[in-house]
C-alpha cells in the first residue's frame, strides 16, 4: 500500500484561508439562526465565496475556473464541516464534477462559465429506496423525437430551490443516464421540502412526473463511479472537519462541568472514549488526505480503495463522536440547545448519505482481499 | 547536511544486497518475537551475533556521532536500511533497550565520559541494557518506586527488588530508578536514575516463567549491592524527569534511536495470507461474510497507521492537537497487533485452540504470537495509561 500524503501550495493556502473565513462567517449562533432560513447561505456570504474563487476550483480556465483537481475543494469542505457551515457548495461542486466529466463541450460551456461566477447548482441521484448504488435507478427518460419525458421521483436533493440546473440520473433504454434539468423546466410543485436529520441542510424531494427536457440535454457519458467519488471526497471532508469540531465540544464540557467536585474529564469513563475519538479524527484526517493525494492521480484501484477507506472509517468514528457527545453531556446533553445535538445529526447525515461503513467495507471486501496478490 | 537523491538509491540498492546476501540462516530452533521474549541462551547468541554484524557491516547506528561508534551520516541511511531489514524480515535487533531507549538517553544528555563508555558497546551489543524501573509493588505507578539507593563512600548501595525485567540475566547494564531519598517535597523528588553494572555483587536475576511458558523476563533482587558512584545519571533527585526522558524514546515519540528493527514484522497481510489458505465450518474462510468484514475492517485499521505516519510528515496537516499521533504510535499499534492476532486463530476452526506445537497451523506461531502480543499492549506502560497520558497531555483533560 502507498501510503502517500501531499499537501501542494496551493492546497496549503486553501486551507489557512477556508479556515479563517468559516470561523468569521459561522459561528454557533449563525448556524442555529441559518436552521430556520429558506436558503442555506446569505448572499452576501456567498459572493464572497464566488470572490474567493471556490465555486471555480475544478472548472477549466477556459470556462471561467481556476482549472485546479478536485483535492482543492477539500481544505474548503473540511472547514466548513468544522464549522457547521451551510451553503449549497456541496451541492454545486456535485453538478460541477458530473458535467465536468459526464457532459459535452455544449454543456459545459453553457453551464460551467455560470457556475464559476456563482450560479448554485444541484444533483439529484438517491431515490425512495435509499438505495446507494448509484446505477440502479427508476426514474425513466423516454425519448420523443426532440424532448425527453421524465418520471418517476428523487429524493435528497441539496439546494433545489436555489439551483439553476438540476443534474438527474433517469434510466434511458433502461441505462442508467444524467439529464440536465435547467429549474424553469420544473413545474410547480415539483420540489418539495424534505424532514433531513441533519437540519442546516436544505433537502427537496423532485418530482419528475410533468417534466420534459430537450434531447440534448441528456449527457453524453454516465460517469458514475466519478460522480461517486466525488460525493465520498466531500462527505470525508465534511466528516473530518466536523470530528474536530465535536471533539472541541466535548473537551470544553469536560474541562468545565463539575461533579462530585471535581471537573468530570477526570473520569476515565469519559476520558478514554474521548481519546478514542481523537485518534478517529487523526486516523480520518490521515484518509482524507491520503485520498485527496489519490485523486490527482491515474491509479484508479489505488484511488477507490483510499475513498472507500476514508467514507468507511470516517462514518464510523463521526458517529461514534457525536453519539458519545450527547452522552457525555449528561441531561444537557438531551436538549437541542446543547450543541453535541448539531454534530451528532451531522454525523448521521454523513453517515448515510453515498454509503456507511458497513456499506463500503463491503465494496472494499473484493478490493482488498478478491484481487490476485 | 544535504542528501543527493542518487546517493540515497546507491546506498538503497547496496544495503538491499547486503542484508539479501548476509542475513542468517534458519536457526532450527524457534526465535523471539522481540527482545522481551529471550529466554533461552541460544537465541540470545544467534541474536547478539547478528545484531554485531549488522553494526560492524555499517548498518546500525548510522546517525549517531562518529566518535563514540556511529557512523556520523544523515539520518535518511539509517532509516533505509532499518525499512530495508524491515522489508526483508531479517531478525530483529536484540539490544533494543540500548539502541532505542538508553543510547539516546546518554547521547541526549549523557556526559562526555558517558558517551564514551557506553555507546559503542550498544551498538556492537557487546554491552547488553535492561531497565529496572516497575517494581512488584509499583509499575503504573513508577513515581512510588521504593528500591533504596544509599550513597556509601564511593559506591550506592542499593536494596530492594525490580520486575519484569527484560533481557535481566544477559544484560551488562540496567537503566534503574531508585529512591536516594524519602523526605522530599512529593514521592518523585527522591528518586535517581543510575546506568548501573549488572555484574555487581548483590545483584541477583531470576527469570520468571511467562505465560506462553517460555522465559524472557526476570525478577532482579538487589541484596545490599554496590555499585560505583559515577554510575549516577545527572544528580540525586532527578531521576523522575530522567525516566520520563526515557519513555519517550520508548514510546518512539522522539526521534534519536539508533535504528533498525525491533520486533519480528507480522502484519496484516500475514494474517490476509494466513485467511486465503483457512478453512472455517468446511469452506474457504475467505467466503464467510463476516470474517470478510472482519478482516477488511482490522485492514483499515492498519491503514489509519500507516497513513498517521505519512501525514506526521506534513506537518500544515497537523490537528488543533498535533502531538496526538507521535504520542498514540505505541497505544495504536500494539493493540492492532493484538487483535490481529486474536483474529487470526478465528480463522483456524477448532484448531484455534491448539498451541505450540507440530500438530498446530503454522506451528502455534499465531497463539504464540497473540499472547506476546500483550507485552505491547502492557509494557512501557499500559494502553489504559496510555489513554490517560494522551487525554491529559494531548487534550488538556484533568488528572483523574
Ligand atoms: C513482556 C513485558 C516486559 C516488560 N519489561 C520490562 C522491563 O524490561 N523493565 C521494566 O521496568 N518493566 C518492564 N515491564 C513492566 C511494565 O512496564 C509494567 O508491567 C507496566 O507498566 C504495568 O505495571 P504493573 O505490571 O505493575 O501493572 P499495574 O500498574 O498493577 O496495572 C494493573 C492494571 O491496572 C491498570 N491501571 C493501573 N493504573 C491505572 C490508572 N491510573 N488508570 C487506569 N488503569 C490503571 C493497568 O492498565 C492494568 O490493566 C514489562 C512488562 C511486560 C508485560
Amino acid at each position: 500500500m502507498a501510503a502517500q500524503i501531499e499537501l501542494n501550495e496551493e492546497q496549503q493556502m486553501l486551507l489557512e484561508t477556508a479556515a479563517d473565513f468559516c470561523r468569521n462567517q459561522s459561528p454557533m449562533g449563525k448556524v442555529r439562526a441559518g436552521i430556520n432560513e429558506q436558503v442555506s447561505v446569505d448572499a452576501a456570504v456567498w459572493q464572497q465565496m464566488v470572490e474567493l474563487g471556490w465555486l471555480g476550483i475544478t472548472i477549466p480556465e477556459e470556462h471561467g475556473g481556476l482549472g485546479l483537481g478536485l483535492s482543492h475543494v477539500v481544505p474548503i469542505m473540511e472547514s466548513m464541516g468544522r464549522h457547521l457551515m451551510g451553503s449549497p457548495l456541496f451541492a454545486t461542486v456535485m453538478a460541477t464534477q458530473a458535467i465536468l466529466t459526464s457532459g459535452s463541450e455544449t454543456q459545459m460551456s453553457d453551464w460551467l462559465p455560470k457556475i464559476a461566477a456563482g450560479t448554485a447548482a444541484s444533483i439529484a441521484l438517491t431515490e425512495a429506496d435509499g438505495n446507494w448504488n448509484l446505477e440502479e435507478v427508476s426514474a425513466t427518460g423516454t425519448i420523443h423525437g426532440d424532448t425527453i419525458r421524465l418520471a418517476g421521483n428523487k429524493t435528497f436533493v441539496l439546494d433545489a430551490i436555489e439551483a439553476a440546473v438540476i443534474v438527474a440520473s433517469v434510466r434511458i433504454d433502461d441505462q442508467p443516464r444524467l439529464v440536465l434539468i435547467d429549474q424553469s423546466c420544473l413545474p410547480t410543485g415539483a420540489l418539495e421540502r424534505e424532514t433531513v436529520i441533519d437540519e442546516t441542510r436544505r433537502s427537496y424531494s423532485l418530482c419528475l412526473d410533468e417534466v420534459s427536457v430537450a434531447a440534448d440535454q441528456l449527457l453524453p457519458a454516465s460517469d458514475f463511479a466519478a460522480i461517486e467519488q466525488t460525493a465520498m471526497i466531500l462527505l470525508c471532508a465534511e466528516i473530518t472537519g466536523g470530528m474536530a469540531g465535536v471533539l472541541h465540544v466535548i473537551v470544553d464540557y469536560l474541562t468545565t462541568r463539575k461533579q462530585f467536585d471535581k471537573h468530570i474529564g477526570g473520569y476515565q469513563a469519559l476520558k478514554h472514549p474521548t481519546v478514542q475519538i481523537l485518534l478517529g479524527l487523526e486516523a480520518a484526517r490521515s484518509h482524507l488526505y491520503h485520498a485527496a493525494t489519490t485523486l490527482d492521480q491515474p491509479d484508479e484501484l489505488t484511488r477507490r480503495i483510499a475513498l472507500h477507506s476514508a467514507k468507511a472509517q470516517g462514518s464510523e468514528a463521526f458517529a461514534f463522536a457525536g453519539d458519545r457527545a450527547i452522552q457525555f453531556h449528561g441531561g444537557f446533553g438531551f436538549t437541542y440547545e446543547c450543541d453535541a445535538q448539531l454534530f451528532l445529526r451531522r454525523a448521521l447525515w454523513c453517515q448515510y448519505q453515498f454509503g456507511d461503513e458497513r456499506y463500503h467495507r463491503q465494496r472494499l471486501a473484493p478490493l482488498l482481499l478478491d484481487q490476485s496478490a | 547536511m544535504s542528501v543527493q537523491p542518487q546517493e540515497l538509491d546507491e546506498f538503497s540498492r547496496e544495503v538491499s544486497a547486503w542484508f539479501a546476501e548476509n542475513r542468517p540462516p534458519e536457526p532450527g530452533f524457534l526465535l523471539p518475537e522481540t527482545f522481551m521474549e529471550v529466554g533461552e541462551d541460544r537465541q540470545f547468541e544467534f541474536l547478539r551475533d547478528w545484531q554485531n554484524k549488522v553494526y560492524e557491516a555499517g548498518y546500525l547506528g548510522m546517525a549517531w556521532p562518529e566518535e563514540y561508534g556511529g557512523r556520523g551520516m544523515p539520518q535518511a541511511f539509517q532509516d533505509i536500511a532499518t525499512r530495508e531489514m524491515a522489508r526483508q524480515r531479517v531478525p530483529f535487533m536484540l539490544n533494543t533497550i540500548g539502541l532505542n531507549w538508553a543510547g539516546p538517553l546518554i547521547l541526549n544528555m549523557g556526559t562526555e565520559q558517558e558517551k564514551q563508555k557506553y555507546i559503542k558497546g550498544i551498538l556492537s551489543a557487546e554491552d547488553i541494557w535492561c531497565q529496572g524501573f516497575s517494581e512488584p509493588d509499583h509499575g503504573s505507578d513508577l513515581g512510588s518506586a521504593q528500591c533504596r539507593a544509599v550513597r556509601d563512600g564511593d559506591d550506592y548501595v542499593i536494596n530492594g527488588s525490580k520486575i519484569w525485567t527484560s533481557l535481566g540475566s544477559y544484560a551488562r547494564y540496567m537503566i534503574l530508578l531508585a529512591r536516594t531519598s524519602t523526605d522530599g517535597p512529593n514521592k518523585y523528588a527522591g528518586l535517581s536514575y543510575f546506568l548501573a553494572p549488572m555484574h555487581s555483587p548483590g545483584i541477583d536475576p531470576k527469570p520468571i516463567k511467562k505465560l506462553t511458558g517460555e522465559y524472557g523476563f526476570c525478577q532482579t533482587f538487589f541484596d545490599n549491592a554496590r555499585i560505583p558512584a559515577d554510575s549516577l545519571m545527572g544528580k540525586e533527585g532527578e531521576g523522575w524527569n530522567i525516566a520520563m526522558l526515557t519513555l519517550t524514546f520508548e514510546r518512539g515519540a522522539t526521534g534519536g534511536q539508533a535504528g533498525g528493527i525491533a520486533a519480528m514484522d507480522l502484519n496484516i497481510n500475514d494474517v490476509v495470507e494466513l485467511a486465503r489458505r483457512s478453512v472455517r465450518g468446511g469452506r474457504p474462510a475467505l467466503e464467510d461474510p463476516l470474517l470478510r468484514d472482519e478482516l477488511v475492517s482490522l485492514m483499515l485499521e492498519a491503514r489509519n497507521n500507516a497513513l498517521m505516519s505519512a501525514r506526521a510528515r506534513v506537518p500544515a496537516l497537523a490537528t488543533d492537537w498535533p502531538t496526538a499521533i507521535p504520542m498514540s504510535g505505541k497505544l495504536r499499534n500494539s493493540e492492532l497487533k493484538r487483535r490481529m492476532c486474536q483474529f487470526a486463530l478465528a480463522l483456524q476452526g477448532a484448531n484455534g485452540a491448539r498451541f505450540v506445537s507440530a500438530g498446530a497451523i503454522d506451528g502455534g506461531k499465531w497463539q504464540r504470537s497473540y499472547f506476546n502480543a500483550f507485552s505491547g499492549t502492557i509494557g512501557g506502560g499500559t494502553s489504559q495509561i496510555q489513554h490517560n497520558i494522551l487525554g491529559e497531555r494531548v487534550l488538556g483533560l484533568p488528572k483523574g
